[in-house]
């Protein structure tokens, strides 16, 4: 019985302080909104002309890396405790860095002078579980090569 | 990286910009698509199991998800060149988990008429 009242009596305080903070938030939001209604927000306008070039080609370098066991260990005890995993941090380096290497020297071979418009994806191919143990993430990186 | 070359491909430009540098577009078709979905290899995964011992590159994950993505973008250029376009321009990938041990792979971009 105390529990039942415990629990409507904080979702009474939760609902009617939850709402006034939010009346607040949005009034005060609605009245800085009107003082900075001078400027004006895009989110275009960076892109800068296309370069001159006699030929484009699209490039691509890819990588899976996988950690191993220490790592993996290492990672799952810093998981308790929370902080950086530095072991994950360099495996991601290293696929980065493996990616837009490969991306590159592919360029280089077709003879590009520079490589534009780079993009970076990571996806991780252990499962979510994390029952078979496979910590691997595949690292893609394409670009356009122009020369 | 020894990759077979794709003579379909080779027709039509590609890019990861707004346009073709050098060229001007003359016509936009629109919004092209590819994707594939590829299950993992058993005998490849009890390779990455070993290889997860001590880290390093999965060359046999690599080589399927290369494969894999050259699919998806050929099959992106194949319906670009069904719209009767010369060049996709605006080129992005996408990698996504359907299920356990399953991955999509996609590509998409603009199919455009370039001069």
């Amino acid at each position: 019985m105390i529990e039942l009242l415990i629990f409507l009596g904080l979702l009474a305080i939760g609902y009617s302080v939850g709402s006034l903070l939010e009346r607040r938030h949005f009034e005060d939001l609605a009245q800085r909104e009107q003082q900075t209604q001078g400027v004006m927000l895009l989110n275009i306008g960076a892109k800068p002309p296309l370069p001159p070039a006699q030929a484009a080609q699209l490039f691509m370098g890819s990588v899976v890396i996988s950690s191993d066991y220490f790592k993996t260990f290492l990672a799952l005890l810093f998981n308790l405790m929370g902080g950086r995993i530095e072991s994950y941090e360099t495996l991601l380096e290293r696929g980065r860095r493996e990616a837009l290497l490969r991306m590159k020297e592919e360029a280089i071979a077709w003879g590009a002078t520079q490589v534009i418009n780079v993009r970076l994806e990571t996806a991780s191919l252990g499962d979510q579980s994390g029952q078979s143990g496979l910590v691997a993430l595949e690292v893609i990186a394409y670009g356009t090569g122009i020369r | 990286m020894n990759r077979p070359p794709v003579f379909s491909r080779a027709a039509l430009i590609l890019t990861t910009l707004e346009g073709v540098p050098g060229k001007t577009i003359i016509q936009h078709l629109g919004l092209v698509q590819g994707s594939t979905v590829r299950a993992k290899h058993i005998g490849r995964d009890i390779a990455a199991g070993f290889k997860n011992l001590v880290g390093g590159e999965l060359r046999g994950y690599t080589e399927l998800l290369q494969e894999a993505r050259e699919e998806a973008l050929d099959r992106m250029t194949s319906e670009a060149q069904q719209l009767g376009a010369n060049a996709v321009v605006n080129i992005r990938f996408a990698t996504s988990s359907v299920a356990q041990g399953a991955a999509e792979l996609f590509a998409y971009g603009t199919a455009v008429r370039v001069d």
